[in-house]
């Protein structure tokens, strides 16, 4: 740039004057900001909450409704909008059916996988003691072999009727004999296993918590399950 | 203003494009932009972001430029900055949430594209708001472009396709390597070289040019 | 313990904020020429980082809790100042310090690592340990990538390059290579 193209200053402002512009220019960005988060909020959060339910619907076929639930105190109980305390590794989703049947519990879980960490959302239930869905809500493994986790039908069918106690295993591609046992992929052995290791932590996690088969907490008053108030506000 | 008389509205369009072209020319703002250009939508999103960043931006300052203070100028710039940054931020967030998860953590890096900041110090603070806009607009065209090249490139080797839609058929197989990390670097390196070896063509033929002149003579 | 070893080597080797993220990209290219200046500026960034990640982890914990969308204008601000004023009392204090890496300071302020480590640290919910091991480890492994770059440039200059290849577009290409060679070690905590 041409040097010779400098501001003419007529006279040096002082430091009241240099204060009182960078005020102006924070207060202007800073109502800007507020009313496109205002604007942008709403959208976003219906956004989030129809991306969740869809998942927890997803790991849990034949599920209507939902609620989350914490272990709080010893006993696991349905999560205000305002509880924000409960540890995030202590939080599920119960899954209810139309009429507000307890089906099963939607699991969120997370572990190291082969380049950065994997989570992922399962689906429990505690009466058979089987996972019968999964879905990877965050990854970055290698696209074209890692990605398969989720990409690839055969292995996330894998995870539609699996007994998950004592422990999943994984086993070679075509070598599955019982049915706590998964095939690995082809060429993401180490995915596959970091997925099944993901699951069987969730379930270590829990096993201790969940109360007994029946004694899940029932859905509150139909009017204020989270599905029905989600983004309303 | 008599500083712009001498300004062409064209050319301070078109220079951002190709002779000044802040990406393949200044190798400015790569930074965090080389990690989202794994795939053509990933980069024209990113590209289009920093577009609306580096006009709005540079409307403001090009606009405001005699009520702000020559010491502060800096600070101010950010603020600007980082306010056009997070409305970006939250209108993708809201209307495009796919490509806002992958994108992820880039978007507010925009923040720190040293070519924004860059722009509003060399350019829009010293000239006014129509030749501010025409080269905030070219230069955001030419990172646009850029982006999308490296963007395209690393999709339609690394897999197979173009806006996810395949280009060739079952037989191909995707070179991985090219939308992971190395990818973008080796790329970026090959596309510099051919604007190198651009350069050096014409800076031959030039010679030429002059020594045919002289023989003449 | 074991998140915190997987949290450290991700930051250090898997994930390589240089070499996988392409955060710190301008010094990489422009100030790896000197094996000697690189580690110092390594150092400085490592510096500047754990502080980052402290002043992050204080305005998430108590100011954008309350004010989330302030987030990215807090975090320029108050980096950017607090690493000034560190950088004023280091040549009060300690001028030996400030010959080493001093210098640098305010020059990394602008570096987009920085405002990188913030945002990833945030997104993922660290807390303080954590971030602060994150930022340790994506220190070490900014210098790491430095110090090799500055010795893989230090034997190019006397080697015969073509004349088309010289500068930025060798430097990519061996960064290019350099990535490669780091995407080795995924998988490195996985494999059991």
């Amino acid at each position: 740039m041409n040097p010779q193209v400098e501001l003419p200053v007529t006279n040096e402002p002082g430091s009241a004057r240099l204060a009182l512009s960078v005020a102006l220019a924070g207060l202007i960005s800073g109502i800007a900001i507020i009313g496109i988060y205002e604007a942008t909020l709403p959208t976003i959060t219906a956004n989030k909450a129809r991306l969740l339910r869809e998942a927890v619907f997803k790991v849990l076929p034949g599920v209507s409704r939902m609620q989350q639930l914490g272990f709080v105190d010893g006993s696991l109980k349905p999560m205000g909008e305002d509880d924000e305390a409960v540890d995030e590794d202590l939080t599920l989703y119960g899954g209810y059916d139309t009429d507000g049947r307890f089906i099963g519990y939607a699991i969120p879980s997370d572990g190291p996988g082969f380049q950065d960490t994997i989570s992922l959302l399962y689906g429990y239930l505690p009466g058979k003691g089987r996972v019968v869905g999964m879905e990877i809500l965050d990854s970055r493994e290698t696209p074209g072999l890692g990605d398969k986790i989720y990409k690839d039908a055969v292995f996330v069918a894998n995870f539609s009727n699996l007994v998950a106690d004592p422990e999943i295993v994984t086993v070679k591609k075509g070598t599955r004999s019982a049915p706590n046992e998964v095939d690995a992929i082809t060429g993401a052995t180490i995915s596959s296993k970091a997925v099944v290791r993901i699951i069987n932590e969730g379930q270590a996690r829990w096993r201790d918590k969940l109360p007994a088969p029946g004694q899940e907490p029932p859905l509150p008053d139909p009017a204020e399950t989270p599905a029905a108030t989600a983004g309303s506000d | 203003m008599d500083r712009d008389k001498n300004l062409d509205t064209y050319q301070e369009f078109v220079k951002g494009i190709w002779r000044d072209n802040p990406v393949f020319v200044q190798v400015l703002g790569m930074c965090p932009m080389l990690a989202v250009t794994n795939s053509a939508i990933n980069a024209l999103v990113m590209g289009g972001a920093t577009l609306f960043v580096l006009m709005g931006s540079s409307f403001l300052v090009a606009a405001f430029k005699k009520w702000i203070p020559k010491q502060v100028r800096i600070s101010l710039y950010i603020i600007i900055i980082a306010t056009f940054v997070t409305v970006a931020d939250y209108t993708l967030l809201a209307l495009l949430p796919g490509v806002h998860k992958e994108l992820g953590a880039f978007i507010p890096l925009i923040v720190a594209n040293c070519m924004i900041l860059g722009r509003q110090e060399a350019f829009a603070s010293r000239h006014g708001v129509r030749f501010a806009m025409m080269d905030a607009a070219g230069m955001s065209l030419g990172f646009v472009l850029a982006l999308f090249s490296l963007g395209s490139i690393r999709e339609i080797l690394g897999n197979g396709s173009l806006f996810n839609i395949p280009l060739f058929g079952e037989t191909f197989e995707p070179w991985v390597i090219m939308i992971l990390p190395p990818g973008g670097f080796i790329t970026l390196g090959l596309i510099l070289l051919f604007f190198n070896w651009v350069a050096a063509r014409k800076k031959a033929f030039l010679e030429q040019v002059v020594q045919a002149e002289r023989e003449s003579l | 313990m074991n998140e915190l070893v997987w949290i450290f080597v991700s930051a250090l080797l898997i994930n390589n904020f240089v070499l996988a993220y392409f955060l710190g990209l301008c010094p990489f290219l422009g100030v790896s020429g000197r094996l000697e200046t690189s580690f110092r500026l390594g150092l400085a960034t490592t510096f500047v980082l754990i502080v980052t990640a402290l002043c992050a982890w204080f305005l998430n914990t108590y100011i954008l809790i309350h004010a989330p969308y302030l987030r990215l204008i807090s975090f320029i601000v108050v980096i950017a100042s607090t690493v000034q004023f560190i950088e004023m009392a280091i040549k009060k204090l300690s001028p030996a310090l400030f010959k080493a890496l001093g210098i640098f300071l305010p020059l990394i302020t602008t570096n987009c690592a920085i405002l990188g480590l913030a945002i990833f640290a945030t997104n993922r919910g660290y807390n303080l340990v954590e971030g602060l091991i994150f930022a340790l480890g994506a220190g070490a492994g900014f210098t790491l990538a430095m110090v090799l770059m500055a010795g893989l440039r230090e034997e190019t200059e006397l080697s015969d390059v073509p004349a088309l290849m010289q500068g930025t577009a060798l430097n990519l290409i061996i960064a290019g290579i350099l990535s490669m060679a780091f995407m080795g070690f995924a998988g490195l905590f996985s494999s059991t």
